[in-house]
């Protein structure tokens, strides 16, 4: 069964197993404005919870994604650096950023849960 | 009101301007040759296979062309510029005068030392004076913008590292809200970069810096006005706390013009500053040059500063030309092919003699006090992001917009409307919706007063509600209404590619 945490720097992770699917959040998308260059990790590439994983830019501003637990890159979307609108679009589907290997899935634990983001959310708009 | 449209696509005087390959007549050209001698050909195989695209046009066609692109420029000579951290104010013509002197303007980097010595001693002289206002133990002349400045600053702190043995210290701290300058920089020397986060004053956290350093960590840049406007007032704790970790304490000087004549860099405990001197000092810049970057260096960094360097022989100035040898026995080396931007040296030192220590002072006041009167003024409508007073930039967020349908963006191109250039936007990052405003210490009140007249109007347009589509809409009055910006970033037409089949052209331009 999947499960989909988020990080206060707005990225979201579902899970299966040990494996997660890395992205981020409708609010990041909307505060970010149209997206217009991702940078998305290459396979094999090791990264810490927190470290920088993928690079976005938008009209207004250029960010890292971080990623939310530590392990190896399986794979980063590809199709996202020809057509980083779908970011915009799709934020929860189509336009991830990486799936990643997690190496300890217990680090899961320190992120929140959809209520919890939702309210996170709230508290800052 | 719809605009009549024209025959010409000009509106007025405003006039319409193709590429200047679009306006191209095969064979046109101002000046007759005579037909070219036959020859026997001696390129073989190199030889021109095809027309190589010049554009053909008469002269009149050419001087028309360069005009009428002129004419489209917006500078701080035809209006008020407040582009934020930008520092557009007036530059006095008689910087042009002294840079125009044969002697400045007519001299060779090639030519021998002994016929320039006069310009060495104006490099010298401009040490001087930064030296003088800073209380630092060396700079370095050569960095040729504030970004060049900064790497300067941290090749520096690069091989104090290596010449002690601290080699295992790949780690720069950053804070937040830095230019982007500040991590780019780090990263080109090939450190690691930590984000420092901002309290909820607008300033660096200093707890969480000092968390922060550990044995790893080289140096701490700190911007000083910081980007938000406000003065970093622990810096001397700062300071401590970085020396006392083994670290150097780079400061980013962009905002140097708000502190000049108040205050020394020196006593902050500073290892390395870089000066916009085309900002503080004012040679008129923007578009990308020209600057000059020249870094003041802490006694401890002074021995690694880069050559070329002048140096006094005597009485006698000279230059020292090569890494190794004499007083550049452990520079780093050479970062630009000459002295630095010795045309940018003769405008600032013209402006500082012109204005005097006690000039100086007063302008960095001004732009101070103009700041405060914008922050002041429009606080009545906008929302100002951090707490006054500030230094010589004001920052609003954009709650004053929340519910209106209106953003930061439409309110910059309306203001493009009201003939004035837009403020600075969406920077800093820390602030949600930013406008960033630097009015410098040359604008007059009435200059002012007609600005803030100017936004308190689109402030209570927008929060009025009806005004939505206006906002949207706008610019209404520039030669181009509102650009793509998003699909000028996705898809750029970066050159100009001949037309296949005679449509290709206007495509291109568009």
């Amino acid at each position: 069964m999947s499960q989909t945490r988020f990080t206060k720097d707005h990225e979201w992770i579902k899970v299966d197993g040990n494996v997660g699917t890395v992205g981020i959040t409708e609010f990041a998308q909307g505060q970010l404005g149209d997206i217009v260059f991702v940078e998305v990790p290459p396979a094999g590439k090791a990264v810490k919870a927190g470290g920088e994983a993928a690079v976005v830019e938008s009209v207004k501003a250029a960010s890292e994604v971080y990623s939310p637990v530590s392990g190896t890159v399986k794979e980063g979307n590809s199709a996202l650096p020809d057509a980083p609108e779908t970011v915009n679009s799709d934020p929860r589907g189509k336009g991830w950023f990486f799936k990643i290997e997690l190496s300890d899935v217990k680090e899961l634990d320190g992120l929140m849960d959809q209520a919890a983001y939702d309210k996170f959310v709230a508290e800052l708009s | 009101m719809t605009m009549p449209t024209t025959a010409s696509g000009n509106r007025g005087l405003q006039l319409e301007q193709g590429l200047i390959f679009e306006l191209n007549t095969p064979g046109m050209t101002a000046v007759d040759l005579p037909t070219a001698p036959k020859v026997t050909e001696r390129l073989g195989d190199m030889k021109n296979s095809q027309a190589i695209g010049l554009p053909g046009l008469s002269e009149p066609d050419v001087v028309r062309h360069y005009t009428r692109l002129s004419q489209k420029n917006y500078s701080i000579d035809s209006g008020f510029y407040p582009l934020g951290s930008c520092t557009m104010k007036h530059n006095p013509r008689l910087n042009e005068k002294m840079a125009r002197l044969p002697g400045f303007a007519d001299i060779h980097p090639f030519q021998p030392v002994s016929t320039v010595l006069g310009a060495l001693e104006l490099i010298d002289t401009c040490a001087a004076w930064l030296k003088d206002l800073t209380g630092m133990a060396a700079v370095a002349m050569s960095p040729a913008a504030g970004a060049h400045g900064e790497l300067c600053g941290l090749m520096c702190i690069k091989s104090a590292h290596e010449a002690n043995g601290q080699s295992h210290r790949k780690t720069i701290l950053v804070p937040e809200s830095a230019h982007g300058t500040n991590p780019a920089t780090a990263a080109l020397c090939g450190y690691a970069v930590e984000a420092i986060p901002a309290n909820a004053e607008g300033r660096v956290d200093v707890a969480a810096l000092k968390a922060h350093l550990r044995p790893e960590i080289a140096a701490v840049m700190i911007t000083n006005p910081n980007t938000c406007g406000l003065f970093e007032r622990d810096c001397i704790d700062i300071a401590k706390a970085v020396h006392d970790a083994g670290a150097y304490f780079y400061m980013d000087g962009a905002n140097y013009n708000a502190i000049v004549g108040r205050l020394r860099i020196a006593d902050l405990g500073v290892d390395a500053m870089h000066i916009n001197l085309h900002k503080t000092f004012s040679t008129p810049h923007g578009g990308g040059g020209p600057g000059a970057g020249p870094t003041v260096l802490s006694a401890k960094l002074a021995p690694f500063a880069p050559v070329p360097m002048v140096v006094k022989v005597g009485e006698r100035y000279d230059a020292e030309e090569h890494a190794g040898f004499g007083a550049a026995k452990q520079s780093y080396g050479r970062m630009k092919g000459y002295h630095g931007q010795f045309g940018v040296f003769v405008r600032a030192v013209s402006y500082m003699m012109a204005m005097g220590i006690d000039g100086l002072r007063q302008a960095s006041g001004d732009a101070v006090l103009n700041a405060n009167y914008l922050l002041a003024r429009l606080s009545e409508e906008l929302t100002p992001a951090f707490d006054g007073p500030c230094m010589h930039e004001a920052v609003f967020d954009d709650r004053f917009l929340k519910g209106t349908g209106v953003t930061t963006l439409d309110i910059a191109k309306a203001l493009i409307d009201e003939g004035v250039h837009p403020p600075t936007m969406y920077f800093p990052l820390v602030v949600h919706g930013a406008l960033l405003m630097e009015p410098t210490e040359t604008e007059s009140k009435a200059t002012l007063d007609g600005f803030i007249e100017s936004l308190l109007h689109l402030a209570r347009k927008a929060k009025s509600g009806t005004a939505e589509a206006d906002f949207k809409a706008a610019p209404m009055y520039s030669p181009r209404r509102r650009l793509d910006e998003t699909k000028a970033a996705r898809k750029p037409i970066l050159r100009w590619l001949p037309p296949a089949d005679g449509n290709g052209a206007k495509q291109a331009a568009e």
